[in-house]
């Protein structure tokens, strides 16, 4: 098996072994961005010259004493929202086309200093708006199992790498399912980590209440091994939490005997595809064979679950998309006759149709006269989506769910109807309201060959069960281990 | 709810946008979709229920007021699609 094929876990025990150094693993993942990212297109920026200078010095570092971390040496990529000092970060934006930070994001800064190799900055949609990658101002990414369909969103490009041997792990940011839907489509491992776990200095903004980077990888425990590097307190974030991080590797065991499984009958409605749910359900029998118990559980304002959020997210997102002027950095737009004309051009031409359209709704929402029935309305129901939630946690440990109603769609298929993309994000878009833990692994294949995600969902704060059952899981099964043929 | 184009007009000033004739149609109809959608919130009883803007019981962190590290004049500037001594620089707002 080719370098570029293997987890983080396998290829830092070859490292410590120092059968294998950092450059060949970073040449073997930049020779596949080579051969195969102008079919996926995956990347906005590949940073070929800086990841071999950082392989070249993590081996130097490694020549005594081997690996210091997990991650020293491994090839990462970085969703294209967060800030590298002095690596382009476009957030899929042409507002940001020229966009050059001068700091890192601490999760960069965190991988930085455990000596992580970053290859490039993947592909998303538009700030992160969106569920295919076909709202990136550059181009859409492909699917990697089949390129006529999307790789999910917004996290596209670093699913697809992920899938495609373009990288080792990958981070994302997760909104309303950005890292899990993605994973789900690509039949990877996504985790999005409680709201308040991983610092978010440094990610563009999006929808401050609901934004949250986490691991996109090849398995479980790479999840858990990235998770362990980015979680924690951060004085630059001040809803980054201060609680005690725990090794989330020591998480991983084979068995979830005890474990109380709930499984909510709003999570599987008509008109979801019975391929997802055939294999979602065989996943929960697999998994009460391991020794947990199932239980239906009810999460009754499911229902209200997008509405709400779409009113919440925009909210949001005008307010912190406001900043984007053409006069502090970004592109300018030329020809305007005074300062008003100045922003109203360079926001006009710099944001995509999608980002505009969220920019106008959640202005609307905030708007003198509309405020209390919409914006006011939506934060309410959130209180009950997530009283749902504490409510069903009382009796179970986990819940799980399918992470999308469907595989990955036809590239256009949902293009033209923004309501129809928005529902694609139905069973992610709760547990952000909430702000719990939840992974999608893969757990299973369409009769078409495409990855099919389980999502597992957890109580504030508890990846270490959902990371638990995960694992469990994907150890009972081989899903994780098959590989798109590209 | 229905917006007129007359709203849609009066949102993208607010929110510093400008739209051609032809799509301001399109995003009022696409408006009042999305809009419809989201009043399916109101068929539900929220009297009483206090709202949610924020997930975790956190409010008011503070640190020490001790200086930083922070950016240089040159590296907040360096982004900047024009600017001038030490500033960013803005068409004339004052005639």
């Amino acid at each position: 098996m080719e370098f570029f094929d293997q987890t983080l876990h396998e290829l830092h025990e070859k490292l410590k072994k120092k059968e294998i150094t950092s450059r060949s693993i970073t040449e073997s993942v930049l020779g596949r961005i080579r051969s195969v990212d102008g079919k996926i297109k995956a990347y906005i920026t590949v940073a070929d010259q800086e990841a071999l200078g950082s392989a070249e010095a993590a081996d130097k570092a490694m020549a005594q004493q081997g690996p210091r971390t997990p991650l020293q040496g491994i090839p990462v990529a970085l969703k294209d929202n967060l800030c590298t000092t002095g690596v382009l970060t476009t957030c899929a934006s042409k507002i940001l086309g020229n966009f050059v930070p001068p700091y890192d994001a601490t999760v960069v800064a965190k991988l930085r200093a455990e000596g992580a190799v970053f290859c490039g900055k993947a592909n998303m949609d538009e700030f992160a708006m969106g569920s295919s990658t076909e709202n990136s101002g550059y181009f859409t990414t492909r699917n990697p199992w089949d390129l006529d369909r999307i790789p999910g969103g917004s996290s596209g490009g670093s699913a697809a790498a992920v899938a495609a041997g373009e990288c080792i792990a990958a981070l994302g940011s997760d909104t309303g399912g950005s890292i899990r839907q993605p994973a789900a489509c690509c039949g990877v491992v996504g985790l999005k980590p409680t709201y308040g776990r991983v610092s978010r200095y440094g990610l563009v903004a999006f929808a401050s209440s609901l934004d949250q980077i986490g691991p996109i990888t090849k398995d479980v425990r790479d999840a858990a091994i990235v998770l362990n590097a980015i979680a924690g307190r951060d004085g630059r974030d001040s809803t980054s939490a201060d609680i005690p991080v725990p090794d989330f590797t020591k998480a991983l065991q084979r068995d979830v005997k005890g474990l109380k499984i709930g499984i909510p009958k709003e999570y599987f409605i008509e008109g979801m595809d019975p391929e997802v749910e055939r294999s979602v359900r065989e996943a929960v029998k697999t998994l009460e064979r391991l020794g947990a118990t199932t239980v239906e559980v009810s999460l009754p304002h499911t229902g209200y679950a997008v509405a709400t959020y779409y009113i919440l997210a925009t909210s949001e997102a005008s307010s912190n998309l406001a900043r984007y002027d053409g006069v502090k950095y970004g592109v300018r737009a030329d020809g305007a006759k005074d300062l008003l004309d100045l922003y109203l051009k360079s926001r006009s031409r710099g944001f995509g149709a999608e980002v505009q359209r969220r920019i106008m709704l959640g202005t609307y929402a905030l708007s003198a006269g509309y405020y209390d029935a919409y914006y006011k309305k939506g934060q309410q129901v959130r209180t009950l989506i997530k009283r749902d939630f504490d409510e069903a946690f009382k009796t179970v440990d986990i819940i799980a769910t399918p992470t999308a109603p469907t595989a990955a769609f036809k590239i256009g298929e949902k293009s033209a109807d923004p309501l129809q993309m928005y529902l694609s994000d139905i069973f992610t878009i709760s547990v952000n309201l909430a702000g719990i833990p939840g992974i999608s692994i893969p757990c299973g294949f369409t009769k078409g060959g495409l990855p099919i995600g389980l999502q597992i969902l957890g109580r504030h704060f508890d990846e270490e069960t959902v990371l638990r059952a995960a694992f469990a899981y994907e150890q009972a099964t081989e899903w994780h281990k098959m590989r798109p043929k590209i | 709810m229905k917006i007129t184009k007359q709203e849609v007009e009066h949102v993208a000033r607010l929110a510093r946008l400008e739209f051609p004739e032809q799509e301001q149609e399109r995003l009022t109809d696409q408006l009042s979709k999305i809009l419809t959608f989201m009043e399916t919130l109101n068929g539900l009883d929220t009297t009483g229920v206090a709202p949610t803007s924020h997930v975790l019981d956190i409010r008011n962190v503070m640190r020490d007021d001790e200086p930083v590290a922070c950016l240089t004049q040159e590296a907040a500037l360096a982004n900047a699609p024009d600017k001038a001594a030490g500033h960013y620089r803005v068409p004339k707002i004052i005639e």
